[in-house]
């Protein structure tokens, strides 16, 4: 059974038809993409499933449980959690208390020394500057905290809205290596990105989303070397 | 001399708008909403120390009364009234909030009637250092303030909710994210003004013994002005706010030429303020996100 499956998911804002009935699912394990082009529905899709934005029709099933009518911070405590597009991490706060907020699911905080400490290890930046404000770090540190922060709650799945968007290429390359060491450590992935290229090259499988609409599917290396693909989404 | 009894004097006054201004300044920055009907929940509290004076005759039971019973209202009134209007326009919310006002006013005239009680909290007498006359309840809500104000920063700064509440007032999305019940903190946020709200009760009628239904609306109205001085949305601001409006209020009411000119004086510091720092002393400048 697939840990995260899709049905049918229909989200409208007010009377705009975002998403038209879409469907897809993430085995557990897997690297999933959603590519597409700006205003497609990708964010829209990621907020649909972790219960930011209600579902008029359609079914989201999370590890063998009917979420759809779940508030968001219910599913959060199902395990699922996502960088949200445009990072929002606390600006107020400082990056470590930004990484406990990331914890604020775990009830029983045994490990939280553990966790953070191995936050710390995997992005080494934000343990230099734990107790700076988070609103004074640069766009790729705010990145990296954004996934820290999400990854505090042990999630069994970790969503990631464009983590490449607005940082220098060696950065990017960065994202991209740290997602495929998260999923390595047994994490399964659902990746949003407008970066078809690079998230095709580490998934497993991926979606192509057009007009709140789902065009195409299939592995990473096919949609790579479709000319459908290609042509829209990789420069021709 | 006479000016350190004027300062005293307005410290108690300002830590009372402090204690008021706390509740509108949380309520605005977790549910971003006014709550116009804070000031009527000072009044009901007001009520309930009346009560509890008349049948138990202690103070501090009274106190604790009115803490409790203001609790219980201000959790219902989110409930009631604002809750069914989440996402629901400013506006809506607004007039729903003057509309509880009236309500709480009303209710409280067709119990209590409307000829003002005489509620003589206790008799604390005054406290003589030298040529220094300072009435005991001054010291009394400047303490109890202070320790109300230290309380409630530890709280937010080093508590899982509190921590939860800066969460909520910054993004609601990226609180939800973390796994926060934004409706729970609402809630919570909502107990803990009212509960503010009764203290201010207590300490205003320490001060003067008179209680109707409108004994809630100018200091209301005050703290309002004073959380908006401060910053609204800023729980420091808040504080600073109050102890400014309190300040300005005590001096100009002993100087003859201007003391009857003492509340519009008061609004003026607000529109020189804001002239200034458009959001209020500690208001933040909203950086625009990319
Ligand atoms: N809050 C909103 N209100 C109204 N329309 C929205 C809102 N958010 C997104 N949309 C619209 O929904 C569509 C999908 O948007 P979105 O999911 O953000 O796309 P993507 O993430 O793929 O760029 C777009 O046409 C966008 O204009
Ligand atoms: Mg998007």
């Amino acid at each position: 059974m697939a840990l995260l499956e899709v049905k049918d998911l229909e989200v409208y804002y007010g009377v705009i038809r975002a998403l038209k009935g879409i469907s897809f699912e993430v085995e557990k394990g897997e690297i999933v993409t959603l590519i597409g082009a700006n205003g497609a529905g990708k964010t829209t899709t990621m907020q649909s499933v972790i219960g930011l934005i209600p579902a008029r029709h359609g079914k989201v099933i999370f590890d063998g449980r009917d979420i759809t009518k779940t508030p968001c911070h219910k599913i959060v405590h199902l395990g699922m959690s996502q960088v949200p597009e445009g990072r929002r991490v606390f600006q107020e706060l400082t990056v470590y208390e930004n990484l406990m907020m990331g914890a604020y699911s775990q009830k029983d905080n045994n490990s939280f020394k553990e966790d953070i400490d191995r936050i710390y290890e995997r992005f080494p930046r934000l343990a230099e500057r734990r107790n700076q404000i988070a609103g004074t770090l640069s766009g790729g540190e705010q990145q990296m905290l954004a996934m820290g922060r999400a990854l505090m709650s042990h999630p069994k799945l970790l969503m990631l809205d464009e983590p490449s968007m607005g940082l220098s290429p060696i950065l990017v390359d960065q994202v991209f290596e740290i997602i495929k060491d998260i999923n390595r450590d047994g994490t399964t992935i659902l990746l949003v990105e407008q970066n078809a290229g690079k998230s095709l090259a580490i998934s497993d499988r991926a979606y192509v989303l057009e007009t709140g609409d789902i065009v195409l599917s299939g592995t990473g290396a096919e949609l790579a070397a479709s000319d459908q693909v290609k042509k829209a989404y990789l420069g021709g | 001399m006479e000016f350190i009894e004027t300062l005293l004097n307005g410290l108690s006054i300002g830590s009372t708008y402090a204690i008021i201004a706390l509740g509108y300044t949380m309520v605005y920055g977790i549910a971003k909403m006014l709550n116009f009907a804070h000031g009527d929940v000072i009044m009901v509290g007001g009520y309930m120390i009346f009560l509890s004076l008349t049948s138990v005759g202690n103070p501090i039971l009274g106190l604790l009364a009115a803490v409790l019973f203001c609790v219980l209202l201000g959790i219902s009134i989110e409930k009631v009234a604002y809750k069914p209007l989440r996402g629901a326009s400013p506006l809506a919310v607004l007039i729903t909030a003057i509309g509880v006002s009236y309500l709480l006013q009303s209710t409280a005239q067709i119990i209590f009637g409307s000829a003002p009680k005489m509620v003589v909290v206790a008799d604390f007498g005054n406290l003589t250092v030298g040529e220094l006359t300072i009435p005991y309840y001054m010291l009394i809500t400047l303490g109890c303030s202070v320790v109300i104000m230290l309380a409630l920063s530890l709280f937010v700064k080093y508590t899982r909710t509190g921590r939860a509440m800066i969460a909520v007032s910054e993004d609601k999305g990226a609180a939800q994210l973390m796994g926060i019940n934004v409706n729970a903190i609402i809630t919570i946020t909502f107990a803990i003004g009212s509960g503010l709200a009764a203290f201010a009760g207590f300490f205003m009628l320490m001060k003067s013994p008179s209680l109707s239904n409108t004994l809630g609306a100018m200091p209301g109205i005050k703290a309002f002005t004073a959380a908006v001085i401060g910053g609204i949305g800023s729980i420091p601001g808040a504080m600073v706010g109050g102890i400014l409006m309190g300040v300005v209020e005590a001096i100009s009411l002993t100087i003859p030429a201007i003391a009857p000119y003492t509340d519009a004086i008061e609004f003026l510091v607000l529109i020189v303020i804001l002239l200034f720092r458009p959001s209020g002393i500690l208001g933040k400048v909203r950086r625009e996100k990319v």
